[in-house]
């Protein structure tokens, strides 16, 4: 439905964004996911037409919407820090766009409703934005650009200005709530867990570039590069040398890969080995046992996050169920690795 | 470095600001005979037209051993309001600047003292309007009307030789006037028009005025901008009004202050025929008799009075000095036209019918 | 003065009970006794003495003055007149200046800070002078008519607008532009675009994002802004007498003659009490409107909110108002100058009325140095500036009477609601009253500051405090109240929170506050022409002494003095605006 090609823009301190080129299919969410300064932020308001690209086209199912100015596209935004009207309540914040499009005053009033009721805020309608918390408030800004029904709804940090608790419960009602909708979305966020439960499909960004594009699973199974891999939390990356299918030769010994595109590799080749958090089983029962020392060790509710020295000296980092002979901080560990959950990243070609 | 300049500069402001240094420079070194007594202080309040030279002031400060305050407000109707409004406790020794036209308001409101001046007796009798010698004529000057006498060369136009020629088509739209409301050389001139035609008879001050009116006059707030902004000559040929109510003096004092030296004036007053109205400027004391400063107040009356001051004048305040002994400086004696007989009126009858005249004349000329 | 300790952890009932969050009040009442008693001692004490002795003309106390006026179909004419044209003059301020407005909030490029200082020079002008200037420009024989009659092939001129209503409108929005721009303009800066974004998203087009979004939330500005315009040109004077002709006449204008030409005083009073009691109810209406309307906002700094211009629209927009504004504003001035620069009798330019400025070739005791009179006059206005931001911002900390979230009604806030109108009353009260107050009030130890210099200063000051305070007002009433009891339970004192959350935030408006203090006393603005000044002659007043006497090279001078008097304006605006301590001056 919605296609960018080859948009770029470029500013006077010399920052650029470059050749972005995607699509965003009917009734999907996509996330843009980068650190800061990436330019997913730009990205977004270049889509919203807050402001206008150097180069490239945005067409939306077919037609070319590229210089047509922001209240005519249908775009919706929420904003990062919700930009509620403070001098309107909760009515006349929400009722704001179906107002613009000049609907009758009982098919606003009824659309209202629905909005809120969508959001869980029934009966706030008079209520004083000023005075709500930040859950609330982001509900009036998720109902605010929900109400005139826009074609594409854009979400800047949807979840970042919430607590914990919130940010959870509303990782599962968010995509609910838009897919009840029928809305299509492109998100912005640096978080990576939040791109991961709100998304259809990912779009990694960095410098301006898009790096990687494809569902949460793929991005996070086979990140395209060791950068990807970093920037994912994925922080567990060896040098390793391939010496046979499905084996590589790493500092931690030769080791078992199941990965999907490892049958390529030829032998001797390089490459990066990643290994996955989750890749780790107290014990030898498997393939890749690792003996190592642990540095550290923090329980983190459902599994526990330790840190272990490898005899070559390399440092890794895994998460691994929580059980009762787990050793403690300094004492020796012996664990062995799933071998689907090690995957190879070229090396070539990616500057860290 | 930007903030360190913008500071230093305000400081430096700031400084030279609270430096009591001496605001208007009234020192001249001129010898002072060497008493141990400080100097006492005497204090004239005025309006914000005196001007004297600094040499006067310092040849009376030394003689004296004193010290002169002068405060100034605004015109004269102002001054006097406000020496009327602190006569229990008054701002000052001396007050001057009060003219005939509101010399009967002073004189009811009780606040000058008589005092009988020496030098009265070098000062014409017909100047002393108050017998009792509480209010005394320092000086005159005599509010006619000027004409610019290149306007009327180059539009092949005699000038108007009296105040009847005014309403004569001929002159049609070439007045500009004050409001006798709001200006002083306004009121005077509307006083003119009274002595002139009277308020009685076939063909009184009101028609004249009617007459005025059908002719085009122009009537504006005060003398600045008639003569900066509508009189011909002053303006530079911005306002188009080559005829201006203004003072005998002007023509003079053009010349004194011109940019190059002039053979002739380049405007002239209507003289002729009480077409003038005089304006004679009083000074008075304001604290009784064996009031602490009373000696120096009547000091500084009888030196207002005296010749050293009385020259000064013409060149400082553009007005004619009452002292008949005073000499007058060369470009008045060549420029100055000086009526023989400007129109009259009793100085008691201002002040009870003022408001009655400037409403009809009002009524006259602007609704 | 009292430092509450309270930290925010006393008991809810307690906070219900004082109001104001405990944790940053600074005793209100303390601080409000200063500007209080300031106004006691040099407005009130004043305006009741002249007040109560022009009622009572033979020494019995009437009102039957009042009662004549009102009945009287003149006086309630004039009433009428002075209301409808000073209603008339505001809506055109604001309309023409509101664009730029705009774009000096929310755009930055060269030359701004020059262009806002021009606009601010007239307001310090003597009014002949503005008169002579306008004709230089607009008369018969002015610049324009010049212009048009070249270019149409005529000989009459085009334009007469000499003492029409037209021009006093014309000479109203010329003095008054500034106060828009500046009080507007500043607060638009911190206005978070994202508000109209949003709008823009949900699909409004720009027009109604302007009437939705940006005018409710700019009302507050706009509001003092309009409301100190209103004032100002209800009690015109000079303008209405000079430029309007015999046939206007203003409250002011009235009680001018009725005191001067007739000592009339009981009229006179009558008229200054009406000019009060109107001002005053007028105040009162928009205390409470303004009370309703301003609510806090999420404030952004200048260097979020401000940009280059990027496209040739914005270019634009941006040189047809500063060319407007120049044209509107400067040409006449530029008019002025050219005329001090010109030899009338060889048409060529030439300094001479400038180097006359500083020779005394009569030796006349009142000659002004021109040193001096620059000295005299920045020195009266600096004291004032100090002064009036002092007391303004202590006024304005206690009539931002907004509660905390959960106790929007603090105790006095009728009281509170009072005190606005009263720091705005100076404003609204005639110069010619005001002035002869002081003669009769402040002459006995220890007030007898009668023929003081520091009386200029404290004159100055009551007309500066009102545009003081509805500067700064807003900006104070747009920061959140969470910003200050986050800063308080991060350790700050209120003392501390004060100086690191309010003062660096309502710190340009402040500079705005300071800069209309700077103006209104470089032009000498209300009684002080009219009290008995000893003798420290300002530039204004030197600027009179010339033009109080006919020749060319007194008129030329006067010129030169009025052009110095701009360019030491000019000068002490951006000098006040660059002011930067720390972090106040940026926001």
């Amino acid at each position: 439905m919605l296609e960018f090609s080859e948009i770029c823009k470029s500013y006077p301190d010399g920052w650029t964004l470059a050749g972005v080129s995607f699509t965003v299919e009917k009734g999907e969410i996509v996330c843009l996911l980068g650190p800061s300064g990436c330019g997913k932020t730009t990205l977004l308001r270049l889509v919203a037409g807050l402001e206008t690209p150097d180069g490239g086209r945005m067409l939306v199912d077919g037609e070319d919407v590229t210089y047509v100015p922001p209240h005519l596209r249908g775009f919706g935004l929420m904003f990062q820090e919700f930009a509620l009207f403070p001098h309107k309540d909760v009515l006349g914040n929400v009722a704001f766009g179906l107002r613009m499009q000049g609907l009758s005053r009982e098919l606003v009033a009824t659309r209202v409703a629905e909005a809120l009721e969508l959001v869980d805020l029934v009966g706030f309608e008079h209520r004083d934005v000023n005075q709500l918390s930040g859950g609330e408030r982001q509900r009036v800004a998720l109902a605010r650009s929900l109400a005139p029904q826009p074609r594409l709804l854009m979400l800047d940090e949807p979840l970042g200005a919430l607590d914990r608790a919130l940010r959870e419960r509303l990782m599962d009602e968010l995509p609910r709530i838009l897919r009840q909708a029928g809305v299509t979305a492109i998100t912005v966020t640096h978080d990576q867990e939040e791109a991961f439960a709100l998304a259809d499909r990912v779009v990694l960004m960095r410098a301006g570039r898009v790096v990687q594009v494809g569902t949460p699973e793929e991005v996070y199974r086979r990140p395209a590069s060791a950068w990807s891999a970093h920037f994912l939390g994925l922080t567990n990356l060896v040098d390793a040398c391939v010496v046979g299918p499905g084996q590589v030769e790493t500092a931690l010994g030769v080791l078992q890969v199941w990965d999907v595109g490892c049958g390529m590799r030829d032998a001797g080749s390089a490459a990066k080995l990643l290994i996955r958090p989750e890749a780790a089983r107290l014990g030898d029962a498997g393939p890749n046992v690792l003996h190592g020392t642990v540095t550290e060790r923090s329980f983190r509710g459902g599994h526990y996050r330790l840190g272990v020295r490898h005899a070559s000296g390399v440092e890794l980092a895994f998460n691994v169920p929580a059980s009762a002979n787990l050793p403690a901080s300094g004492e020796t560990i012996v664990l062995s690795l799933d071998p689907q959950a090690l995957a190879l990243l070229p090396v070539v070609g990616e500057a860290d | 470095m930007k903030r360190k300049m913008v500071f230093a500069l305000i400081g430096v402001l700031v400084l030279t600001a609270c430096w009591p240094g001496p605001a208007v420079p009234t020192e001249v070194p001129v010898p002072v005979p060497t008493t141990p007594v400080q100097p006492r202080k005497v204090r004239v309040m005025t309006h914000d037209s005196f001007d004297i030279s600094e040499e006067t002031l310092a040849a009376f400060e030394a003689q004296y051993n004193a010290e002169i305050e002068i405060l100034q407000a605004g015109d004269a109707g102002v001054v006097l309001n406000q020496a009327i409004l602190s006569r229990d406790n008054p701002l000052a020794d001396v007050l001057y600047g009060v003219d005939n036209t509101l010399l009967s308001r002073a004189l009811e409101a009780g606040i000058l003292d008589p005092y009988d001046s020496p030098l009265l007796a070098e000062i014409p009798d017909y100047l002393e309007l108050d017998s009792q010698h509480r209010a005394l004529p320092v000086d005159y000057g005599d509010v006619c009307l000027n004409y610019d006498k290149s306007w009327f060369a180059e539009h092949g136009l005699t000038p108007p030789a009296n105040l009847r020629g005014l309403v004569q088509s001929e002159y049609r739209s070439l007045t500009v006037v004050e409001n006798p409301a709001t200006s002083s050389p306004g009121l005077a001139f509307m006083l003119a028009t009274i002595g002139h035609f009277g308020e009685t008879g076939d063909y009184t001050y009101l028609d004249y005025w009617a007459g005025l009116r059908d002719n085009d006059v122009l009537v504006v707030e005060g003398w600045e901008d008639a003569y900066w902004g509508q009189f011909t000559y002053g303006s530079g040929g911005e306002g188009d009004r080559p005829i201006v109510v203004s003072y005998a003096s002007s023509p003079p004092v053009e010349v004194y202050f011109a940019e190059e030296p002039f053979e002739e004036a380049p405007t002239e007053a209507v003289v002729s025929e009480s077409s003038c109205f005089r304006q004679i400027e009083f000074v008075g004391i304001l604290v009784p008799k064996g009031a602490q400063n009373r000696d120096l107040a009547e000091a500084w009356v009888d030196f207002m009075l005296g010749t050293t001051f009385q020259e000064d004048i013409p060149l400082h305040m553009f007005m004619f000095p009452a002292n008949q002994n005073a000499a007058l400086p060369e470009v008045f004696a060549k420029f100055a036209l000086i009526p023989e007989h400007p129109a009259e009126v009793d100085y008691a009858a201002i002040e009870a019918n003022r408001e009655v005249w400037i409403e009809a004349w009002t009524e006259t000329v602007l609704r | 003065m009292k430092l509450d300790k309270g930290t925010g952890r006393q008991g809810d009932k307690e906070k219900g009970r004082q109001g104001k969050s405990n944790a940053v009040s600074l005793s209100p009442g303390l601080l409000v006794s200063v500007p209080l008693a300031f106004l006691l001692l040099f407005y009130f004490y004043p305006i009741a003495s002249i007040l109560t002795l022009s009622f009572a003309p033979e020494g019995r106390f009437s009102l039957a003055a009042l009662g004549k006026l009102i009945r009287t179909p003149y006086y309630l004419q004039t009433l009428w007149f002075t209301t409808w044209q000073a209603a008339l003059s505001t809506l055109l301020t604001v309309g023409l200046a509101l664009p730029g407005a705009y774009v000096f909030a929310r755009y930055d490029f060269p030359g701004k800070s020059l262009v806002r200082a021009l606009t601010t020079v007239p307001f310090v002008l003597p009014t002949i002078v503005v008169a002579l200037a306008f004709t230089a420009f607009l008369g018969p024989r002015g610049l324009l008519n010049l212009a048009l009659m070249d270019l149409l092939g005529l000989d009459r001129p085009v334009l007469d607008l000499q003492h029409t209503l037209t021009i006093i409108l014309l000479a109203h929005v010329f003095y008054n532009y500034t106060l828009v721009l500046r009080i507007v303009g500043t607060y638009w800066a911190n206005l978070d675009p994202r508000l109209e974004e949003a709008a823009r998203m949900l699909g409004a087009d720009r027009w109604r994002v302007f009437r939705e979004v940006t005018l409710p939330l700019l009302s507050p500005a706009i509001g003092a802004a309009a409301l100190l315009v209103f004032i100002f040109c209800f009690t015109s004077f000079g303008v209405i007498l000079v430029l309007g002709g015999p046939r206007f006449a203003t409250l002011e204008v009235e009680i001018y003659r009725q005191t001067i030409q007739y000592l009339n005083l009981p009229l006179a009073a009558a008229l200054s009490v009406v000019q009060i009691l109107f001002t005053f109810a007028l105040m009162a209406v928009y205390t409470r409107l303004q009370a309703r309307l301003a609510r806090p906002l999420e404030l952004r700094p200048r260097r979020v909110t401000q940009r280059r211009p990027r496209h040739w629209r914005e270019w634009l927009a941006v040189g047809v108002n500063v060319g407007l504004m120049l044209a509107l504003l400067v040409t006449p001035l530029a008019a002025l100058v050219e005329r001090s620069l010109t030899l009338s009798a060889t048409g060529g330019v030439s300094l001479a009325f400038y180097r006359q400025l500083f020779y005394n070739p009569r030796g006349s005791a009142f000659y002004v140095p021109p040193v001096a009179a620059v000295r005299n006059s920045v020195g009266f206005a600096l004291a004032t500036v100090g002064l009036s931001v002092t007391l303004g911002l202590m006024a304005a900390s206690v009539l931002d009477s907004r509660g905390s979230a959960r106790s929007p009604r603090p105790r006095g806030l009728r009281l509170r609601r009072l005190l606005d109108p009263i720091f705005m009353l100076p404003l609204g009260t005639s110069a010619v009253t005001l002035g002869l107050g002081y003669i009769v009030a402040l002459d006995e130890p220890p007030l007898n500051l009668r023929t003081s210099p520091l009386l200029v200063v404290l004159a100055h000051t009551l007309v500066a405090l009102p545009f003081v305070v509805r500067s700064v007002l807003p900006a104070l009433r747009s920061i959140h109240p969470n910003l200050r009891e986050a800063a308080a339970l991060l350790g700050g004192s209120p003392w501390r929170v004060w100086r690191e959350v309010d003062l660096p935030i309502v710190a340009r408006a402040m500079l705005v506050g300071a800069v209309f203090a700077f103006t209104v006393s470089m032009g000498e603005f209300g009684a002080t022409s009219l009290i008995a000044r000893p003798e420290r002659p300002t530039m204004p007043i030197a600027i009179y002494r010339f033009l109080g006497r006919p020749g060319a090279v007194n008129y030329g001078q006067a010129l030169a003095m009025s052009t110095l008097l701009m360019l030491v304006c000019t000068l002490g605006f951006l000098a006040i605006e660059r002011f930067r301590v720390g972090e106040v001056g940026e926001f």
